[in-house]
């Protein structure tokens, strides 16, 4: 019967091309809409590193004095650089970073060429294993190097296609901040999205083009970028080690997610000693968030991304509204043909079928129509200023969606209709005949 | 016109009349919201700055002698940088700024009113003036004095005093001054920032914006502070028409003063606030997007269903026809019944806008829908009813009378 009922749907359209292209144009503008916003937020919203994102933690301590203290608030969002140094000397996870970002000159080998600004990333030397780093060439920086202050660099892949056009350039030297330092490593294609490693950075922005060791980076004063917050006398460098100022991620690897609380308790243990010390002033406030947790915590996808996905549904809502309008009219103009059939002996049930048939038939040519207009929605997306809008492209699941929505909300937008359609009484269109 | 026998029939079709209804009072819901969002944004992007931004451009520039430099070595070159650009052709005046507004990155400080005050008071932004300021970037003092000669300071100095530091007066922005010390006289009062000791008001300019982060409410201050590092800001002042001559002509004063100058922007104030404000811009166009995309599909729906009405009213419409009814009150017949569906929606949707903009204040720390954009949606509907029910009344009114007589 499906194919029967698939020939009288197409039938039906034919005779009634501008209703059902105004059916096909709403279903098609609503799916587009959602579509689009919906491809954005599954993009930015992603888990970033699906492997390890519930064993990679987040470190947050509370340094600061009493002044300006309210129970129950959160603690500075970033570590100073004393409690950093100190956990990852402590080392009681099964890795740890330190990481902050910077903007640095290189200056080109190329005689002529002019030196340039590239944003960096300070870390220590289990950065590269804990976030996954691919590397074409060389390796990453070892404990001994990171410790030793060595001049050594990581570049991005771009960094090395555009300094040394793509060959393997470990072993030379790269002129940084008017230093030398020496590459030991390239790495592969990589963008982390969000970039979550470090928040108070663009979080959306391509991976840094060059990677040093946090440690040289403090021994030659080089510059960093991000947000910092000091609640007292820095004596004029807020990186010092003693400075009271907040301006360093801290990361920590965990065999398991079992083993967060056991950490937990270490970080606890840890305040209290520094209270203890006198260096810390208020009551321990410890937090350890895995990578989903702090994303979710920090807002990070865009409020007006968020916004856009709420209107895009509400739009598709307004779009469903008015097809199920369209397909009362059209049912229920048919209303002599659906009563004829039912003189015949057609069950409600069969009418009914046919009806969610041929509104699932809209739903497919809707959902058609709106995987064009969803191209044409990120294609628009991508030529918007923010950073992620480069990002923004439809995935096969995203494909699939496409489709489902479309003929989903055609169907639901069908069951009232074709609840109305089956009431049809056969004898009453037959006597108006 | 009776509404009477309008309603009667609107009751016999209360799937379809609900239907047009709240697809009418979904869209009127989102347009009023949509358009407020739009005004919103549109305030963000027309928001003053304070500064002469149509006289200014700004060069971000640094030294690679400066990389390793210590204060007196960025010092030097910066008083060189300010000597070329000064001696720039339709350069009016030239000083350096830590921060912009609408540069992006920025220096805040928590405020106080008194020394023992645990909770800032507000957060306010901080600019340091060179020598200039004011002047150069064109702020209009609303009362009291600019900074004297002998009162400005080296950071570099200032810094090695720590907690005993001293900003002893401060020019603040109207926002400020009016937050702090409502309906008084804030000359001469003094807050606590900068270290232990109190700063006074001096002076009061007009406007002056944050660099970046709006949610932290539009307070500046600024201190006579010399702070010579890398990667300042260069403002220029020039008249209207020469910013791009000056502005090309100054990149080269630069160069050719220090061949290793890295100039990271280059950029006129008008570039930097659009740069600033695009994506409030492109946020903007894409309401305005939404709500033509809705009007449409709204319209479309009540084509489709006025004419289906009309088709089935064939017969009705035709016995009116022969009993003496005008094509003119056929038509009207079906304007009024649009009339007051689209009033119905608009009712109901009135109520929503109001429920949908509690969620935005909620979740998008937005302020109270204005009630002025409630009659704005209401008319664009009435209209947008009006005239999509006009084709399908157009084809009622033309049903001849003799169908009263035929069998179908």
């Amino acid at each position: 019967m499906f194919g029967y009922y698939l020939n009288l749907a197409v039938r039906s359209f034919k005779r009634n091309k501008a209703l059902t292209v105004l059916m096909v144009l709403a279903i098609a503008l609503g799916i587009g809409a959602s579509m689009t916003t919906l491809t954005v937020f599954h993009v930015l919203s992603g888990d970033p590193i699906p492997d390890k994102s519930d064993r990679l933690f987040y470190v947050q301590l509370d340094p600061e004095t009493m002044q300006g203290y309210r129970p129950g608030e959160e603690p500075q969002n970033q570590m100073t650089r004393f409690d950093s140094e100190a956990l990852l000397a402590q080392k009681r996870g099964l890795r740890q970073v330190i990481t902050n970002g910077g903007n640095v000159v290189i200056t080109p080998e190329k005689p002529g060429a002019a030196p340039e600004f590239t944003d960096a990333r300070y870390a220590s030397s289990d950065f590269f294993a804990m976030f996954d780093v691919p590397l074409k060439y060389g390796r990453g920086w070892t404990a001994a190097e990171d410790e030793g202050k060595a001049r050594v660099a990581v570049l991005s892949k771009e960094t090395n296609d555009k300094q040394f056009g793509g060959a393997d350039s470990t072993g030379k030297t790269l002129r940084i901040d008017g230093n030398d330092f020496r590459i030991i490593g390239v790495l592969d294609a990589w963008r982390l999205v969000p970039r979550f490693y470090d928040l108070y950075n663009d979080q959306y922005d391509t991976t840094e083009g060059l990677f040093l060791p946090f440690s040289t980076s403090r021994d030659l004063k080089m510059g960093t970028q991000g947000s910092t917050n000091c609640w007292g006398d820095s004596g004029g460098d807020s990186r010092s080690l003693t400075a009271p100022c907040a301006w360093l991620q801290y990361w920590v690897e965990l065999e398991s997610p079992a083993k967060a609380a056991d950490y937990r308790n270490y970080l606890v243990n840890y305040s209290d000693q520094q209270r203890k010390a006198g260096r810390y002033e208020r009551p321990t406030n410890v937090r350890l968030r895995n990578v989903m947790e702090l994303m979710e915590f920090n807002e990070v996808v865009p409020g007006d991304v968020r916004l856009q996905l709420w209107l895009a549904f509400g739009f598709l809502l307004v779009c469903l509204v008015n097809t199920v309008g369209l397909l009362l009219a059209k049912f229920l103009r048919r209303s002599g043909e659906i009563g004829v059939r039912r003189a015949l002996g057609a069950s409600r049930s069969e009418i009914f079928k046919q009806c969610l048939v041929e509104a699932g038939t809209v739903g497919v040519a809707g959902g058609l129509l709106g995987l064009v207009l969803a191209l044409l929605g990120l294609w628009a997306v991508r030529q918007q200023p923010a950073s992620y809008a480069s990002l923004a492209h439809l995935d096969g699941s995203m494909l699939l969606s496409t489709f489902a929505l479309a003929v989903l909300a055609s169907l639901l937008a069908g069951v009232l209709p074709a609840w109305r359609a089956m009431q049809v009484a056969p004898a009453i269109q037959l006597k108006s005949q | 016109m009776e509404f009477r026998p309008i309603l009667s029939t609107l009751m016999r079709h209360k799937i379809a009349a609900t239907l047009i209804v709240l697809e009418i009072a979904l869209s009127c819901a989102i347009i009023c919201n949509a358009l407020f969002l739009i005004g919103e944004r549109m305030d963000r992007m027309n928001m003053p700055s304070g500064i002469a931004e149509t006289e200014l451009v700004r060069i971000q520039a640094a030294s690679m002698r400066q990389l390793s430099g210590d204060d007196a070595l960025n010092t030097s070159i910066t008083r060189e940088y300010l000597d070329a650009l000064r001696k720039v052709p339709g350069v009016k005046s030239a000083g350096i700024a830590n921060q912009i507004p609408f540069g992006g990155s920025s220096n805040n400080s928590g405020v106080r009113l008194s020394d023992e005050q645990q909770h800032s008071t507000l957060n306010a932004t901080v600019y340091l003036d060179e020598g200039n300021l004011l002047e150069n970037m064109g702020l209009r003092l609303v009362s009291g004095r600019d900074f004297t000669a002998d009162e400005y300071q080296d950071m570099a100095v200032l810094e090695k005093s720590g907690d005993q530091a001293r900003i002893p007066g401060a020019i603040i922005n109207r926002s400020m001054a009016e937050k702090m010390f409502p309906g008084q006289n804030p000359l001469g009062k003094v807050f606590y920032s900068w270290g232990e000791s109190p700063t006074a008001v001096i002076g009061v300019i007009e406007d002056l914006a944050r660099p970046n982060s709006v949610g932290q409410g539009p307070y500046a201050m600024i201190f006579a502070l010399r702070e010579y590092g890398p990667g300042l800001h260069y403002i220029l002042r020039t008249e209207p028409g020469r910013r791009a001559e000056v502005l090309k002509a100054a990149v080269v004063a630069l160069k050719k003063t220090d061949p290793n100058t890295l100039v990271v922007n280059n950029d006129t104030f008008d570039e930097i606030r659009a740069g600033f404000f695009e994506q409030d811009r492109s946020m903007a166009w894409m309401l305005v997007v939404v709500i033509a995309a809705l009007m449409l599909v709204t319209a479309l729906g009540i084509v489709g269903l006025a004419s289906f009405w009309v088709q089935q009213r064939t017969k009705q419409i035709g016995v009116r026809r022969a009993l003496g009814a005008t094509r003119g009150q056929i038509l009207r017949y079906f304007q009024v019944e649009n009339f007051l569906l689209a009033s119905a929606g608009i009712v109901l949707g009135m109520l929503m806008a109001y429920g949908i903009n509690q969620l935005l204040m909620a979740k998008y720390e937005l302020p109270r829908l204005p009630l002025f954009y409630l009659p704005i949606g209401a008319v664009a509907l009435w209209l947008l009813g009006q005239v999509a029910v006009f084709w399908p009344a157009r084809k009622a009114a033309s049903v001849p009378p003799a169908i009263a007589t035929r069998s179908v």
